[in-house]
């Protein structure tokens, strides 16, 4: 294991984590709604409640992406992926500039069931887990290295895949509990009004972003 | 592109009644002459700094004859901030407007110069119809998913009647919104309790119960709409039936609280079989016993007696002018219901902070069928209509009116026809209106119905954060 890989792997962690943070600070990600359900039930434990089924919803979704890359890595070699992951996210990305997303799917009357599915389904709409993916990719062949495998597979192992789900999770996590708890008992959902830019533009051009990087992975 | 949120969308009603003061009304107006000349879009000045407040500043005519404007409403409002489904970037300029007689929908652009909406997009009477079985569309509300329109019946003019969407972005029609109806056969309006996931619906009749005049026999008879209907906003579902009684004939307006916390609304009945009055009814969520939402009487207004000579003919055997309540309103604090008494000519404000026990805290005398009441401003001009579309500003402190109801029934209770107006009325916070004898608009010629306000109005928007 030579340092290289060490540093490799070390900042892959930190991206994927980064990423989760990012997600995580999307209102349209789940912080804003568990506010929202907290203002419904008149309690802070009501915000509390709903982060678990947000976290594990958005990570579900991750999950997924990785995995399926982890099954794809396992039979087709990593150049010949990179094509196709980064032309669904541009082309996912230059959809998202033009057109939001209505999602029909919600309600304010939701339990731990409906709130999981529903932080699924929005991490999955606007491709949370694909903006992952080649991250993943990108880091995994390193950890494979560092880990002394012989024969590492272009997309690593479900371990790794678990392993960075669990990170981009904790990153996700993290910044929505953060922004959840600042909104709800200090500044007031008034806040919206004047702060929340326009994240799906900034949104679809990271996918974008991810996509002409995966070329050059 | 939008880079920060519309900023005339606000999370809850509190914050929306700190809202700068509207400067423009856009109000519809249907024009009598339904043969040959065409209904408009009118832009009224309400800024009293302004030369040209209180008039008609711009107008824009419909491209079809006899669409029969009625109720119309945004393309977006606050609903566009719930948590989960926001987009918070779309903007509020696009007035959907419904043709009710001809089944069009027209979507008129306020952006780039909001004395001037620019027609951008017809729907067709056919699309419509194509699209959802559904024709006479009614009223609009901006839903966190999608624009919902009201129809009042099938393509046929039977019922039923119903709700359909329409795409927010490209205006296309989607489709029917109910999946499960239920029992539910005739319509009208419909609103909802967002933070309940929980839609009311109510009952008018069917277009071909409406559009040539109210019909007497099915009024006694007790065929209009009595009935509310309680849906499964997410699930697109019927849950249950709240009956007023078979007395009781038209439930019309619903106006649910404006706090997403609160579970119960008003609703207008225009008449009663047994003695004319008109009635307010409240429903609320108690799910204490059986089912879990109720409805009962909260206010009844009693018609007034009359010299049957000052009646028109369906009312001559009365010997009485009913109140006839077509609209009510509630500003956004929940804190006071307008109500508009079409056939006596009067506007009524209540307190309703205890809904359960509303206190009238004033009432203004304006036309009516007998009494033909003038406006301040125009002292020794009797007027005739009466208050009817009310509108609420977003701070609660001014509300405008009109005074005619639908072509066919304007007829039916003030014979001569209807000379339309607008009045508006000064609010004071702790209960009690005046005129503003500076405000009253006649609308030469064309009757005016429902009155939105720039940037939205107490009737317009809906909250997911209390």
């Amino acid at each position: 294991m030579d340092a290289t890989t060490m540093d490799g792997t070390f900042w892959g962690w930190m991206a994927l984590a980064g990423l989760g943070a990012f997600h995580g600070i999307n209102p349209g990600m789940g912080w804003l709604f568990a506010v929202a359900l907290g203002m419904q039930e008149r309690s802070g434990s009501a915000v509390w409640r709903s982060l678990l089924p947000l976290g594990l919803g958005h990570a579900l979704a991750v999950g997924v992406a990785v995995l399926i890359a982890v099954a794809a890595g396992a039979m087709i070699p990593l150049s010949a992926m990179r094509w196709p992951v980064a032309l669904f996210l541009i082309g996912m990305g230059v959809y998202r500039l033009f057109r939001g997303c209505h999602s029909r799917f919600g309600g304010m009357r939701v339990g731990f069931r409906g709130l999981t599915a529903w932080s699924f389904l929005m991490a999955t709409a606007h491709g949370a887990g694909l903006m992952v993916v080649p991250v993943f990719l990108g880091m995994a062949p390193a950890a494979e290295a560092a880990s002394c495998h012989a024969h590492a597979s272009a997309a690593g192992t479900p371990m790794t895949a678990f392993l960075a789900t669990g990170i981009h999770g904790l990153g996700y996590l993290a910044v929505t509990a953060a922004a959840a708890w600042l909104v709800f008992e200090k500044l007031g959902v008034g806040l919206l009004r004047k702060a929340w830019f326009n994240l799906d533009v900034i949104w679809a051009c990271a996918l974008i972003a991810t996509g002409v990087l995966t070329f050059t992975l | 592109m939008q880079w920060r949120p519309d900023q005339t969308f606000y999370p809850s009603p509190k914050m929306a009644m700190e809202a700068p003061k509207e400067k423009l009304a856009y109000v519809a107006m249907l024009n009598p002459d339904r043969m040959t000349q065409p209904d408009a879009m009118g832009v009224v000045d309400v800024d009293p700094g302004s030369r040209t407040y209180g008039r008609i500043v711009g107008q824009v005519d419909m491209p079809a004859i006899g669409d029969e404007l009625h109720h119309f409403g945004w393309n977006a409002c606050s609903s566009c901030l719930c948590p989960y489904s926001p987009h918070p970037h779309m903007e509020r300029r696009y007035l959907v407007t419904p043709g009710m007689r001809s089944s069009n929908i027209y979507i008129l652009d306020t952006k780039d110069n909001p004395k001037r909406p620019k027609l951008v997009k017809t729907i067709d009477a056919k699309t419509v119809m194509d699209r959802t079985g559904y024709s006479r569309p009614h009223t609009t509300h901006c839903g966190p998913d999608g624009i919902y329109v009201s129809a009042l019946g099938a393509v046929d003019g039977n019922g039923p009647g119903g709700i359909f969407i329409i795409d927010p972005e490209t205006f296309d029609v989607r489709g029917r919104w109910e999946i499960e109806r239920g029992p539910q056969y005739l319509h009208y309006d419909f609103w909802w309790h967002l933070g309940h996931d929980t839609m009311i619906s109510s009952e008018w009749g069917t277009p071909n119960m409406v559009e040539d005049g109210l019909v007497p026999d099915l009024l006694l008879g007790g065929k209009y709409g009595n009935r509310l209907h309680v849906w499964d906003l997410n699930k697109r579902k019927h849950k249950q039936v709240l009956e007023l009684g078979p007395e009781y004939q038209m439930a019309l307006e619903l106006r649910p609280a404006h706090d997403p916390t609160r579970a119960y609304g008003f609703v207008g009945v225009v008449t009663s079989l047994k003695d004319l009055s008109s009635s307010i009814w409240l429903w609320h969520h108690d799910a204490s016993n059986g089912t879990p939402w109720k409805i009962r009487k909260v206010i009844e207004i009693p018609a007034q007696p009359a010299d049957p000579e000052m009646l028109p003919p369906m009312l001559k055997g009365f010997g009485a002018v009913p109140p006839l309540v077509t609209d009510i309103n509630l500003s956004l604090d929940d804190r006071f219901l307008y109500v508009s008494c079409w056939g006596t000519g009067e506007m009524k404000q209540y307190d309703v902070s205890d809904p359960f026990n509303p206190r009238e805290t004033a009432s203004l005398k304006i036309g009516g069928i007998v009494n033909r009441a003038p406006h301040p401003g125009q002292p020794s001009k009797p007027l005739n209509g009466g208050p009817q579309m009310v509108e609420v500003s977003r701070d609660g402190r001014r509300v405008y009116f009109t005074n005619s109801l639908y072509a066919a029934w304007d007829e039916q209770f003030y014979p001569e026809g209807i000379d339309g107006w607008m009045a508006k009325v000064d609010v004071n916070p702790e209960g009690g209106m005046a005129f503003d004898a500076g405000f009253f608009m006649e609308t030469s010629g064309l009757r005016p119905h429902q009155v939105r306000l720039e940037g939205g109005d107490a009737s317009s928007d809906s909250y997911c954060y209390a």
